[in-house]
């Protein structure tokens, strides 16, 4: 197999990884001719990764409904921009499509829902008492005076706990939901997932933290140069 | 569902094998190759590690961002289908039992995912019993098993070093990666306590070994198999390689029901169910050789019952099931200041840990019988689901960049801390030997069947002192040794004699081993020092099932050692028709 050919295959994307292996050309006929293999049906599979059947089945049911109204993914996006807004390095939480992660993963995840719903309906009536309006009616200031209420667990009052717990979930699934995404993958550096050459901890950073490598790993490790 | 019949497969091979993972997988190979017509049944869907693999792919092309589901549960890109729970296949559990197990069901079996860890046993290993009083001795030796860890080094290919480690024996190794960022903080800081940290072994190709595998580009996605066949799957390595000879003939989705035998007890074949169409076959062979993992094996042998074997094919020893461990398993986490807010560069490395540390203490002078290996995790993973999920409990306790921040928050300060704390953790896992006792085994639970109506297993387990006292053991290790590192422990901290000390529950682990075990006596083992039953000499079994104890190394580079052994065993006897 030669190494510089399959990563720069792999690196473009296009080539898909089974031409690559001429030696597996199973364009012997008579392989295919004994083998008693039940065809995986995958034309239905619109999600791009490999899925079982029963992952698409399951993926079918659970996109075939939507749980939030629109009032509460208004709520959403604007916590969530509140959470992860537009800075020097990157976009906010609805640049990266976070509240539409948010409306799959309650779905995919049942458990969050009577904690995020409830947490939603417990903000509005907590900003309705205070400021005679639903959180997402309120201004930008009543808004942040109440996100200060419940953003932080060791200094909040004990009668915003259910809040505090609301948030922090809140904070949680945006944040998941940013940083996986291309935007927050870039914003926080994370330079893997591709095809390329481990020579070891950069020269520069082992002498920040005053190590080096042994002559024994220096002579017995695989190395590029 | 139309008239009920069985269908007859017309052709008679020399060998059914039931199962492709790692035994099955080598011994398609081996037979194959020796020009003998092999029936691979396998009861999950055909994969091929480069075409099916989600290598490469991003989080964000996952709607979950890679979190874990029951069909995945070791996340959305990872290569096994399946695991602790399947659709229509129960197992239960005696009372006081906790058994997790994990079941795959593809091509390959649980090799398209496992991590890659491969270590010889050692003599010792062997013969445990002859030194500490527990358990059996196997009716074998290092001496006899050492030129077929030779052999797969060379065909399979693994990287690590010559060590001199009687315990960790040489090998014929690849060239390791370089230790990462944290690995070389751990091997300063535990080497300065005296815990050994050498080159990890793991079935890798950092150099090419053939024309058929690639070499590998170090995506650290060992997990989602490898579409260029640079990691060890039983798919890439042996079954693909093996389906170009000719010889074999393989059936996927087909869930094996029973080995069937004629009135002298021999076994004839097996009968199966085809999933896709749920209509019943039947394919005749000179022998079987079952590999479909120690409880399902077990399981097929116990529902095998007929005149000639009223208590389960091969089991008049009342043995099969028996025996039943797995490996012991404890952990901890934590995170090292002096690398916060650190330079990145791409990190990832092969998938796993570059350096690990093997058994390194006397156990007679601790509390415990048996050792452990400890594995190495940290750096710059690929953020997924869950990422930095909690940053309240770590933003109000560190200061970032100088600063001392509230805990939990939100805004472009909020994000900082993400930049922050990126990169900054590890974590260590202990593995090591269980007791393999007799009043630790699975049975076949009078009661349910699964959905194609095979019984099911009922598992009856429970860890003593001797696992224990091991993982208290791991607990105090872990502390000491992120302590002399400056790390602060973020989790696996807490754990104390109420909960084991966090052991996991037996199956955690996935080295599930012992329910066929070999053994000269008859009386007290299914299997003789061959893998081949004593009551049934056509009827092999050459996966976890045939272990009498599994030391503190991962099995999988054993079981595929003994599977070649016993494949060149059984290619002999077929063609001197001893059997």
């Amino acid at each position: 197999m030669d190494r510089r050919k399959s990563l720069k295959a792999l690196a473009l994307g296009t080539v898909s990884a089974g031409l690559l292996m001429d030696a597996c050309k199973l364009a012997d006929k008579k392989e295919a001719d004994k083998t008693i293999v039940a065809k995986e049906d995958n034309s239905d599979n619109p999600t791009g990764i490999n899925r079982m059947k029963e992952e698409m089945a399951h993926y079918k049911e659970e996109t075939s409904y939507t749980f939030f109204t629109p009032e509460e993914m208004v709520t959403i996006a604007v916590l969530a921009d509140i959470i992860i807004p537009k800075d020097d390095v990157s976009g906010s939480a609805t640049d990266a499509k976070v509240p539409d992660f948010i409306e799959f993963i309650v779905k995919d995840m049942p458990e969050h829902q009577v904690p995020m719903r409830g947490g939603l309906k417990w903000l509005d009536l907590q900003s309705f008492n205070r400021y005679q309006n639903a959180f997402t009616d309120c201004s930008q200031q009543q808004q942040i005076e109440m996100v200060d209420a419940i953003a932080y667990p060791k200094k909040a009052k004990p009668e915003m706990q259910q809040g505090v717990s609301f948030f922090s979930l809140m904070r949680n699934l945006t944040a998941t939901g940013f940083y996986t995404t291309e935007m927050g993958g870039k914003d926080v550096g994370y330079m893997g997932n591709q095809p390329n050459q481990w020579n070891g901890v950069p020269a520069d950073v082992l002498k920040q933290y005053n190590l080096a490598y042994t002559d024994k790993e220096l002579k017995e490790c695989i190395s590029f140069s | 569902m139309g008239k009920f019949q069985i269908k007859l497969q017309p052709k008679k091979y020399d060998a059914i094998i039931v199962g492709s993972g790692a035994g099955g997988g080598m011994a398609t190979y081996v037979l194959a190759n020796a020009g003998l017509k092999v029936c691979l049944i396998e009861a999950g869907p055909m994969f091929d590690p480069a075409k099916d693999s989600n290598q490469l792919k991003n989080p964000w092309e996952s709607p979950r961002r890679g979190a874990s589901t029951k069909f995945r549960p070791f996340g959305d890109f990872d290569g096994c289908y399946w695991g602790w729970e399947i659709d229509g296949e129960p197992y239960t559990q005696a009372e006081g039992t906790k058994w997790e197990w994990w079941r795959a069901r593809m091509l390959g079996g649980r090799t398209n995912h496992w991590g890659r860890i491969s270590l010889r046993f050692g003599p010792k290993d062997f013969k445990h019993k002859s030194i500490d009083g527990l358990g059996d001795d196997w009716p074998i030796s290092y001496d006899d098993v050492k030129p077929y860890y030779d052999k797969i080094d060379k065909l399979l290919g693994v990287f690590g070093t010559n060590e001199g480690l009687v315990d960790a024996p040489d090998g014929i190794f690849l060239p390791p990666p370089k230790p990462r960022l944290h690995e070389l903080f751990i091997k300063k800081s535990a080497t300065n306590i005296g815990i050994p940290v050498i080159p990890s072994r793991m079935s890798i190709l950092t150099k090419s070994i053939n024309k058929d595998r690639g070499e590998c580009f170090y995506c650290a996605q060992c997990g989602r198999s490898c579409k260029i066949y640079a990691d060890f799957s039983s798919s890439s390595a042996l079954i693909i390689p093996a389906l170009r000879t000719g010889n074999v003939d393989l059936i996927t989705d087909s869930m094996v029901r029973e080995v069937l035998v004629d009135k002298e007890g021999l076994a004839t074949g097996v009968s199966y169910v085809h999933k896709p169409d749920m209509q019943e076959y039947q394919v005749s062979g000179r022998t079987v050789i079952l590999a479909a993992s120690a409880c399902e094996s077990a399981r097929l042998l116990l529902n095998s019952k007929s005149p000639q074997h009223p208590n389960g094919l091969a089991n008049s020893s009342n043995v099969v099931g028996k025996y039943l461990h797995d490996s012991t398993g404890a952990d901890m986490g934590g995170i090292i200041p002096e690398l916060f807010d650190r330079k990145r560069y791409n990190e990832d490395g092969v998938g796993g840990m570059h350096v690990y540390t093997p058994w390194w203490l006397d156990n007679k002078k601790l509390d415990f019988p048996r050792g452990y290996h400890i594995e190495y995790g940290g750096g710059f993973g690929m953020p997924l689901y869950g990422f930095n999920w909690g940053i309240e409990n770590l933003n109000g306790t560190y200061k970032i960049k100088g600063k001392q921040k509230e805990a939990g928050g939100y805004g472009a300060s909020l994000k900082e801390d993400y930049r922050y704390f990126f990169g900054a953790h590890l974590g260590m896992a202990g593995r090591g030997e269980a007791i393999a006792r007799e009043d630790s085994y699975c049975e076949i639970d009078p009661n349910v069947v699964d959905k194609y109506g095979i019984p099911v297993l009922r598992f009856h387990t429970t860890y003593t002192d001797y696992e224990i006292n091991q993982a208290k053991h791991m607990k105090e290790t872990f502390s000491e040794i992120l302590h002399s590192m400056g790390a602060v422990i973020t989790w696996g901290g807490d754990d104390n004699k109420e909960n084991n000390y966090g052991l996991h529950a037996p199956g955690n682990i996935i080295h599930e081993a012992g329910t066929v075990r070999m053994g000269d006596d008859p009386k007290k083992s299914p299997l003789n020092k061959w893998a081949q039953a004593h009551e049934c000499k056509n009827l092999f079994n050459v996966d976890g099932g045939m272990f009498v104890s599994q030391g503190d190394k991962n099995i999988t580079w054993t079981i595929l050692a003994l599977s070649m052994r016993t494949s060149e065993y059984i290619v002999d006897q077929l063609k001197k028709n001893e059997i």
